[in-house]
């Protein structure tokens, strides 16, 4: 109770002392916006809390040394430019991050966070601190960020926390704490600003075509099956990578539990194909007619129309350029002939 | 021309069977190839005419079970005509459909005649590469229907066979289909329609008779027999009325259109 006496009154005298200097050096008619040095009179106290305690105090070295250390307190929180009484009044206006990030505001605001706060009014929806931080923003080259590649997960599980676990048991994860910087975080996949529901048409294409920028070969061979032509035209409604291999807890087919493993096929396959026996899941989703180990009667049949298509067309296609050679010369002999 | 005399080579149901197999041919074509080529700019657009990938699907397998009906009725009706009605010669002879040697041997002197090494062979009621179009269309047909059926109804089919099966359908599907689509929309066109005597194209398929000095210098065996054995005057018919030329040169027109529209679709998907 003391500190708060003590804090108010410092508070007060230092604004004053400001606002004696402010109209000083400024004029009569506008306010001149407060420096850093001036918020931080008052927001450089650890201790400082607005009238219903919550905290309002900004380290100034963590902001130093954040992306927006440059810029001015004014520069996002607007409305304290035009402000001549000081303290200023509780709470200010939300800062609009879309004010200079106009692309990514546009982006975000048809996004599925977005949306679930706008139209759904779900309060709880991450706005652009809930993942970059406020004060403490840093890029994400920046190790440190909370949305540098590897700490996306942990980001993203502060809500998703169940998706998170599922993450954190599969492959990807794996690869990330092995050090890969190429293993996808949530925002390949979902993408960062952009996130739509996950079972929407664009975004089961989106994925698939994300998980073929690392799996070319894999991707490949699929886009040989049925599935993946179909995919290709741009239908979502074939098995497409996660609906086989799953999305967050993606495991090897040697791993028991996997969706692809030996003995869990049948299951994964009759998701769609109900009553798959084990004669339907020797299957193979990702064919290569090439590789005579793989499956060799695809090779094989990979070979005779190799044969039989250029054989076909060779001997027809001369035999018709022969027959429309002889057919010409004759009607013009025949021609010649009546003339 | 109108006025001259006509020998009858197709009757009623062997041109309607052409026609079934001329339109769901084309039909299966446009609505197969946009999954074939899935990766062609152009994919998207064909299949859209369709209502889309699953109208085309949907499209795709009407006309397959239609030109399997078609087929089974035909070969159904060979045997009637066979065993039941007794017909003879379907299975060997001069009118028949089945490769006899002589189909080799004038392979052999049509190609010497057209080097200019020899007189042109004189053909029967069917010629080989009549043949050739007549067994690859049935081959084609019976393989491509099997795959098909094998992919429309992959559970069922898991009974009996094993999974990789339908890898190897679908291959050959679109193997088969690369080969017929090719072989029909160029090979057939040439050689039925728009090669020099017959350019723009051959209504006989669609009449079913051609004049007869046509008939004498393209048929000369079959003239030949017929002469010998007096049997010219069964097959003499009038001249095709005006009306059923017209409806041929329609159907032919429209079917050759759409089959070389198709190859250029293919020709740029490859060579792009």
């Amino acid at each position: 109770m003391v500190t708060r006496i003590l804090f108010r009154v410092l508070l007060t005298t230092a604004c004053l002392l400001l606002g004696q200097s402010g109209v000083a050096g400024a004029g009569q008619s506008a306010p001149k916006p407060p420096a850093n040095d001036d918020c931080l009179a008052c927001h450089g106290d650890p201790d400082a809390k607005r009238a219903n305690g919550t905290h309002v105090a900004v380290d100034a070295s963590v902001f130093g040394a954040s992306r927006h250390g440059a810029l001015a307190c004014v520069d996002c929180h607007a409305d304290l430019a035009t402000l001549a009484e000081f303290p200023h009044a509780d709470p200010l206006k939300k800062v609009n991050c879309a004010s200079c990030h106009d692309d990514v505001g546009a982006t975000y605001h048809d996004s599925i966070h977005a949306k679930a706060r706008e139209k759904s009014g779900l309060n709880v929806a991450p706005v652009c601190a809930d993942c970059h931080g406020r004060h403490d923003i840093r890029g994400k080259a920046d190790p440190k960020s909370r949305v540098a590649h590897a700490q996306v997960p942990v980001t993203c599980g502060v809500c998703h926390d169940g998706i998170k676990l599922r993450y954190d048991a599969g492959v990807h994860a794996a690869a990330l704490r092995q050090g890969n910087a190429r293993a996808p975080v949530c925002a390949d996949c979902h993408t960062a600003h952009a996130i739509q529901r996950a079972d929407s048409d664009a975004s089961r294409l989106r994925a698939t075509a994300e998980c073929g920028s690392c799996h070319t070969s894999v991707v490949e061979s699929f886009t040989r099956t049925f599935h993946g032509k179909v995919t290709q035209l741009g239908s979502a409604r074939v098995a497409a990578c996660a609906d086989c291999h799953g999305a967050h807890d993606i495991l090897p087919a040697s791993n028991p539990a996997s969706s692809i493993s030996p003995r869990n096929l049948q299951t994964t396959c009759g998701r769609c194909h109900t009553g798959a026996n084990a004669r339907f899941v020797q299957y193979d989703p990702h064919p290569n007619p090439r590789d005579y180990q793989r499956s060799k009667v695809l090779w094989w049949a990979n070979r005779f129309y190799w044969v039989l298509i250029p054989g076909c067309f060779a001997f027809f296609g001369l035999h018709s350029v022969l027959w429309a050679w002889r057919s010409r010369r004759d009607a013009r002999a025949h021609r010649d002939g009546i003339r | 021309m109108m006025d001259a005399v006509h020998i009858r080579r197709f009757d009623r149901p062997t041109r309607l069977l052409h026609i079934v197999v001329m339109s769901t041919f084309l039909g299966l074509s446009a609505t197969g190839l946009p999954l074939l080529f899935s990766d062609a700019p152009w994919s998207r657009m064909l299949a859209a005419l369709f209502g889309g990938f699953h109208g085309a699907g949907l499209v795709h397998r009407f006309f397959g079970a239609t030109l399997l009906l078609a087929i089974v009725w035909h070969i159904g009706n060979v045997f009637w005509r066979a065993f039941v009605r007794g017909e003879r010669g379907l299975f060997w002879g001069p009118t028949s459909m089945v490769p006899q040697p002589r189909d080799a041997v004038q392979l052999g002197q049509h190609i010497t005649w057209f080097v200019g090494a020899g007189p042109r062979p004189r053909f029967e009621h069917f010629a080989y590469w009549e043949k050739f179009d007549y067994w690859a269309v049935l081959w084609g047909t019976a393989l491509m229907g099997a795959a098909g059926l094998v992919l429309w109804f992959p559970v069922a089919a898991a009974d009996v066979l094993p999974g990789w099966m339908f890898n190897v359908a679908l291959f050959v599907h679109g193997a088969e289909a690369t080969l017929a689509i090719g072989f029909i929309f160029v090979i057939h066109f040439f050689n039925g329609h728009l090669r020099p005597g017959k350019f723009p194209m051959d209504l006989v398929m669609f009449t079913g008779s051609v004049p007869e000095d046509e008939f004498r210098e393209e048929r000369a065996g079959e003239y030949s027999r017929l002469v010998a054995t007096g049997g010219l005057a069964a097959v003499t018919a009038p001249a095709p009325s005006a009306a059923l030329s017209y409806r041929g040169h329609l159907i032919g027109t429209a079917g050759l259109t759409i089959g070389l529209v198709l190859v250029a679709f293919i020709l740029y998907a490859v060579l792009r």
